[in-house]
């Protein structure tokens, strides 16, 4: 399985959190790494997605799809900042 | 009546192809005519999705090659030999033919003027794609800022945009190739993989700062950051992309 990264899941973060995360930077609850999302690892699995810590390889972030509702879990976060604005 | 700004939503829509450019024997550029079109940013990519007749679908992301400034939206993409899109996309798409697309999608792997720089930008293989929008829209808005490319492929034939990459040399844009397979008879580019010694001489000395935005598969990505930042430059000014591609 080819680990990626977060941009690869930008299209799937947007659809659960309604606005671009790649730019939104996260905690590790593992390590306490402190990174935007782009920089996670990521695995995309049939039938969701699974982000790791970078750093400590903690998981973060799953997002599976059931029947079209997007199940999410996010306890691997010890925080999770909202993205800046976007340059123009 | 005054515009709001309004949350904007990533919704399906269907593209056509309208032109069909072939880059290498693995590599094809598909300009795309879209009826909802916002503009993007470069670096930005689109995610299309194909459905069989009996409802599977496969959904795969590709960077978008065209500057906002270009007249269509352009995707370069290769074939993979066991993928699921790709080997439609680069052996079967016919000018004409539909496609369902949504985007632009990403706001972390985005290169616009008021980001500064300097700029070096670093691409394994297919990793060059959305490099193309970056330069492509550098040229177009006359940027002031200083940008130099370094990109890896396995061999001359299968290193895209060729052409291009000789045209922006001419426009000012310092750029390196280095082949690692296979070089041609008086080949007077760099040999071999992309390592420190050669980030250290195409690169910037890292007290200027450099913006470095690196692209590619994953292992490369990987190699490529660990050997910008042994060399000194700030981990915070490297953005790095990786993808499931071959060809370095």
């Amino acid at each position: 399985m080819d680990r990626l990264d977060g941009n690869a899941i930008a299209g799937t973060m947007f659809e659960v959190f309604g606005r671009e995360m790649t730019t939104a930077v996260g905690t590790c609850a593992g390590c306490g790494r402190v990174g935007p999302l782009a920089e996670v690892a990521v695995y995309l699995l049939t039938p969701g997605v699974v982000a790791r810590c970078p750093h400590c390889d903690k998981l973060l972030m799953v997002i599976v799809d059931r029947r079209g509702m997007a199940c999410v879990e996010l306890a691997g976060f010890a925080s999770l900042q909202e993205p800046p604005a976007a340059p123009s | 009546m005054e515009r709001t700004a309004l949350p904007r939503r990533l919704t399906w829509q269907v593209a056509t192809a309208v032109e069909i450019v072939t880059e290498t024997p693995q590599t094809r550029s598909i300009a795309l005519d879209l009826p909802h079109w916002s503009g993007h940013r470069p670096g930005q990519h689109v995610d299309v999705r194909l459905t069989a007749e009996d409802g599977y679908q496969a959904q795969r992301s590709y960077s978008i090659a065209s500057a906002p400034e270009d007249d269509h939206v352009v995707l370069t993409v290769e074939r993979l030999e066991d993928g699921e899109v790709s080997p439609y996309l680069v052996d079967e798409l016919r000018t004409g033919d539909k496609l369902e697309l949504r985007g632009p999608i990403g706001g972390y792997f985005i290169w616009v003027e008021s980001l500064g720089g300097p700029l070096l930008l670093v691409a394994g293989g297919s990793g060059l794609v959305p490099f193309r929008s970056m330069w492509r829209h550098h040229r177009a808005v006359q940027g002031r800022v200083p940008m130099r490319l370094l990109c890896s492929a396995r061999s001359l034939p299968l290193l895209i945009y060729r052409d291009e990459l000789t045209q922006i040399r001419a426009d000012g844009v310092e750029a390196s190739v280095t082949l690692t397979r296979e070089q041609p008879e008086g080949w007077r580019g760099y040999r071999g993989r992309i390592d420190q010694d050669l980030l250290a001489e195409v690169g910037w000395p890292p007290d200027e700062r450099p913006l470095i935005y690196v692209c590619g598969p994953t292992a490369f990505v990987e190699a490529t950051a660990n050997a910008l930042v042994a060399l000194g430059h700030e981990p915070d000014r490297i953005r790095t992309e990786r993808f499931g591609g071959t060809g370095t």
